[in-house]
């Protein structure tokens, strides 16, 4: 048995973006020893690059807003398949997490009063989303890191977690990762394991997410046991740039169109108001000249078709590209400097001004914006306990975007980061208590270990064999084209048996020079996570012939009653066969899908969907 | 393009090119990079050669050199976004960020060297060991707000106006890229002073808690007795590197050392200055309260180094004249001063890379 650098806490976190050091607060404020792992430096994680806001009805703008209207929002917005306990906390929740924030230093924009200033957003009924201009990600991050640090939390930066691993009660237990600056492999042993990190985004050839967003955590629960649940709903985000090519994909926040900013197509038409669906027919606007009362006060008109729910408007957008009215590089056009003055633009969008000028050359207070629908966000992951945050397996905790059920077939933009400050904190406590109640010592399953070394240093061995780059492009390219935006029966069934072959690929990848900061190592370690995540979101979309949310058939373009009452849940059996998938994972094709039927909510919450109807 | 118009202002050293306003790059079908490949016992500068395209950036060909040419080539980066500031280097001897430098507002035709942040120490290739900057967050005192008042507790939560937060969320912008201390000349050939001295990117942070509505610790005696505020010679080199626009020198640390002015001769006028303050607590007594893991973790010992400049690269000699530090010396700490010129090469580099539009002031 070798030996390797071991370390031994109460409470480990995979993930320092706003969930995991969330987590990690409030795990040492029990009292516990707490370490933080991530894959990058402390203060990078994609969280950093959040930009419109936190979602919490705050009321600070409009005091009728309450957890009430947020929730009804939410549910709405996810096409009803959330959890709706998850969604109900974190409504309940959300306010005191951000003021909370205050507590800790951060400084939030300001309304008249002095209270924390809210905006519009896509989907809210009321201005709710708490900002920062359009860096709301990064006060987050560094209000939570500079508090962690206060804390005295240990953080491991620049390691990868491989593999969970469990004690010998199938409980788990810990985790082998390895330093990216040396190579060398670490392991932790742990009474509770919190997954915190984050999204699946790197899949996909244009997307909004940092190049961690590999989805590491959820491969690493189904191979550990625990169950997924809706994969298939992946979130597009319409307002990605398009152009030029080496940013395509690079998000445009909604707060420019919740700060006034339209949608026009190549004749200069707001073609926003030709896509109004019937569930959100009686609130929105149907004229601009209504629409534009309403920007003004929201009393005056129903909301701007423009802030319809994300998928709405990335289907909107991708239609009129399709039916020849989009702009030069395959976008539509995002107009805010007819509508608003320069010194407007530039006070609440800074960021994006900087954007648009660095690296389009664009001034967007004169011209208008090029803009389509980017990978961005994963609804489905990891399934959990609303209140405590465990998984399926025992020791095992999931928060924040790794997390499957908060949001349903679509989120609500704003909803992510005070998802992750309620769950976080929730998983936190969870793990914690789990923890305490965790008596004897920890025993790892040393074959478990070793598989997972020797699965990750394999690609170093092998004399010649596949790049791991041409993998990850070729993967990207699959996901792109084949389970993007529009998905069709016939083109998913072609995606798996590229995925297969892509599998087989994987197992022959072979990467040069050592293991000390090895970029092309590092990627071949996260190809097993990529392969995963593609195969679950595959699976899941087969599986859903229907259209909801995020996840929209075109042979299926209709929602079905019958399945916007079940969750599609992926997972590993435990006697599957694990030879032959890439570094030592379980072969994805192991992985089993079946419809379980959603939780039931209880009548009184019921009660605030009865006008809809 | 609607570039800056910085593009070729300042002579470059040898080839005297005018650069007469390029328009859309194309110039060449080719791109030559010289990246740093090595490693804390040494390394060189070696040559890439990959095609153009359209519109990319430094780290976008970095990525291609990754690709195709050298899959182990060490970088950092996560957002290709300007937000998460992990993909600094120096772009032909300034300061940068790979993911916010466009290939087309460098110099046409000519080679583009990469090499590693030059302050700290190596660890491969393009990547630096930066955990001294993390070691000194850890030294400054956290923030401490006061008490709700009991209207704020009703109304749900603090009662600050918006002018009032503005001042600090300047500096809260920070990316935390390091470029302000990689640029710093006090640290930047001195590994000795690294253990009594935050830089600018921590003067910064200290100025933000210090102008924070809410905040009640006073961190002046450290500032000045531990983390070195007093060698800074206010050279505005850091202002310049930002890719934020902080305006590091003139709205952090002027202000910072105007206070610690004041501390030393009058503590009242100081409490004045702070909004809404009630209470304080000493600097020894804030700094007991900073974690254990605290003081003097910086390794005083870590390995010296200096990158071989190749001699193709244009060094912006000269440039240093742009920048406004020779009226800075009044109170300057001479012999910190005297280093700065000596390193002629990237630390002038930090005066001419103005490309990206940074104001150089008053030049
Ligand atoms: C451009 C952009 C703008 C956005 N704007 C908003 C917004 O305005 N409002 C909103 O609510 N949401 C927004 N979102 C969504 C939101 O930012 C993310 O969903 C959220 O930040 C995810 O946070 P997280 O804590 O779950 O994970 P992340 O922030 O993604 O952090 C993941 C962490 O896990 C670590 N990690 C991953 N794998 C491993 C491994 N194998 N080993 C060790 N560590 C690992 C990483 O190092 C990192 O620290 C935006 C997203 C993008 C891309
Ligand atoms: S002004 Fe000059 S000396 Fe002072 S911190 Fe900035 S770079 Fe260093
Ligand atoms: S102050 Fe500016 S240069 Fe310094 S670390 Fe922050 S963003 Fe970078
Ligand atoms: S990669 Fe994030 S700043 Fe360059």
């Amino acid at each position: 048995m070798t030996e390797y650098e071991t370390h031994e806490f109460d409470v480990v976190i995979i993930g320092a973006g706003g969930a995991g050091l969330r987590a990690a607060v409030e795990a040492r404020a029990q009292g516990l020893r707490t370490a933080l792992v991530c894959k990058s430096l402390l203060g990078k994680a994609h969280t950093v690059m959040a930009e419109g806001g936190v979602a919490a009805s705050l009321g600070n703008v409009y005091p009728e807003d309450n957890w009430e209207v947020h929730f009804r929002d939410t549910m709405r917005g996810g096409k009803m398949l959330n959890n709706w306990r998850m969604a109900q906390l974190h409504a309940q929740e959300a306010p005191d997490r951000v003021r909370e924030l205050e507590d800790w230093g951060a400084l939030f924009d300001r309304t008249k009063d002095g209270l924390i200033l809210q905006r519009d957003f896509g989907g809210h009924r009321y201005a709710r989303l708490a900002h920062i201009g359009d860096r709301t990600g990064l006060e987050l991050i560094r209000t939570l890191q500079q508090k962690a640090v206060a804390d005295g939390i240990e953080v491991f930066m620049e390691v990868k977690a491989v593999r969970l691993v469990h004690d010998t009660t199938g409980a788990v237990a810990g985790l082998v990762g390895y330093h990216r600056p040396s190579g060398e492999f670490v392991v932790f042993r742990a009474k509770a394991v919190v997954l915190a990190t984050g999204g699946v985004g790197k899949s996909w050839k244009y997307t909004s997410n940092s190049w961690e967003s590999t989805g590491d955590g959820l491969a690493m629960a189904l191979w550990a046991g625990a169950d997924v649940i809706d994969m298939e709903c992946v979130q597009f985000h319409p307002t990605g740039m398009v152009w030029p090519l080496s940013v395509r994909g690079l998000l445009v926040t909604e707060g420019v169109r919740g700060d006034g900013g339209v949608l026009r197509n190549s004749e200069g038409v707001r073609f926003m108001f030709n896509y109004i669906p019937p569930m959100f027919a009686a609130e929105t606007a149907d004229t601009e000249e209504e629409a534009d009362r309403w920007y003004e006060d929201h009393s005056a008109g129903r909301r701007t078709a423009e802030l319809l729910p994300r998928d709405e408007v990335a289907r909107a957008i991708n239609s009129e590209v399709k039916a020849g009215r989009g702009s030069p590089h395959g976008g539509v056009f995002l107009d805010i400097a007819t509508r608003r003055s320069a010194e407007y633009i530039r006070r609440r969008l800074p960021s994006m001004y900087h954007q648009f000028k660095e690296l389009a050359g664009v001034d967007i207070t004169v011209d208008p914006m090029e803009v389509g629908p980017t990978c961005h966000y994963v609804m489905g992951g990891v399934r959990v306990d609303a209140d405590t945050a465990a998984t399926t397996v025992p020791g095992l905790f999931a928060a924040g975007e790794v997390a499957g059920g908060m949001h349903g077939a679509n989120r609500l933009g704003g909803n992510s980061l005070s998802d992750l400050l309620v769950f976080g904190r929730r998983a936190g406590i969870g793990a914690a208590e789990y923890a305490a109640g965790r008596v004897g010592p920890i025993t790892l399953d040393e074959g478990e270990l070793e598989v997972a070394v020797c699965g990750a240093t394999a690609p170093l061995g092998r004399e010649d064999g596949e790049s791991p780059y041409d993998i990850h492009h070729d993967l990207q390219e699959t996901m792109q084209n084949l389970v993007g935006i529009i998905r069709t029966g016939s083109e998913l069934e072609e995606a798996m048996a590229e995925l297969d072959v892509l599998e087989e690929r994987a197992g022959r990848v072979a990467v040069s020079g050592t293991r000390v900061y090895n970029p092309g190592w590092n990627l071949a370690t996260d190809l097993p996570s990529m392969l995963t995540v593609s195969r679950c979101a595959t699976l899941g979309a087969i599986h859903r012939k229907e259209s909801r949310g995020g996840h929209t058939r075109d042979d299926f373009p209709a929602a079905d009653p019958e399945l916007g009452k079940v969750n599609f849940v992926q997972r590993i059996p435990g006697d599957a066969d694990h030879t032959g998938g890439p570094g030592s994972c379980p072969s994805t094709r192991t992985i089993s899908i079946a419809p379980e039927p959603l939780l039931v909510m209880p009548d009184e919450l019921q009660a605030l969907f009865e006008e809809d109807h | 393009m609607p570039d800056d118009p910085t593009n070729g202002t300042a002579p470059t050293a040898g080839a005297g090119a005018p650069a007469p306003a390029v328009p859309d790059a194309q110039a060449t079908d080719e791109v030559t990079m010289y990246l740093w490949r090595g490693d804390p016992g040494g390394g060189e500068f070696q040559e890439y050669v990959l095609p153009a395209q359209e519109g990319e950036v430094v780290l976008d060909v970095v990525h291609r050199v990754q690709a195709t040419l050298a899959p182990d080539l060490a970088c950092r980066w996560n957002c290709k976004a300007g937000k998460c500031g992990s993909c600094s280097v120096e772009i032909n001897g300034h300061p940068r960020l790979m993911c916010m430098t466009r290939m087309d507002s460098l110099p046409p035709g000519e080679p583009v060297t990469v090499a590693p942040m030059r302050t700290f120490p190596i660890l491969r290739d393009l990547v630096t060991d930066v955990s001294y900057n993390y070691e000194v967050a850890k030294r400054i005192p956290p923030f401490a707000p006061r008490e709700k008042t009991d209207d704020e507790r009703q109304a749900g939560g603090y009662r600050m106006a918006q002018i009032d937060v503005e001042r600090s969320q300047e500096f809260r912008k920070c990316i935390e890229c390091y470029l302000c201390q990689d640029v710093c000349h006090v640290i930047r050939d001195h590994e000795e002073n690294k253990t009594a001295y935050a830089g600018p990117r921590f003067f910064a942070r200290s100025a933000e808690l210090e102008m924070h509505p809410l905040d009640t610790t006073d961190r002046r005696e450290l500032l000045q007795r531990e983390l070195g505020l007093n060698k800074c010679n206010i050279t505005k080199c850091c202002t310049e590197v930002c890719p934020e626009h902080i305006k590091i020198t003139d709205n952090a640390i002027i202000p910072l050392k105007e206070r610690v002015v004041d501390a030393a001769y009058d503590p009242i006028a100081w409490l004045g200055r702070k909004i809404r303050r009630r209470t304080k607590r000493s600097a020894s007594e804030a700094a007991a309260l900073a974690p254990a893991a605290g003081p003097a973790a910086v390794q005083p010992d870590a390995p010296v180094r200096g990158i071989p400049m190749p001699e193709r690269i244009p060094v912006p000699v000269g440039t240093m004249t742009g920048t406004p530090d020779p009226d800075a010396d009044a109170d300057a700490d001479a012999d910190a001063d005297a280093d700065a010129d000596a390193d002629g090469g990237a630390g002038a580099g930090a005066g001419g890379g103005d490309r990206d539009g940074a104001a150089t002031p008053d030049a």
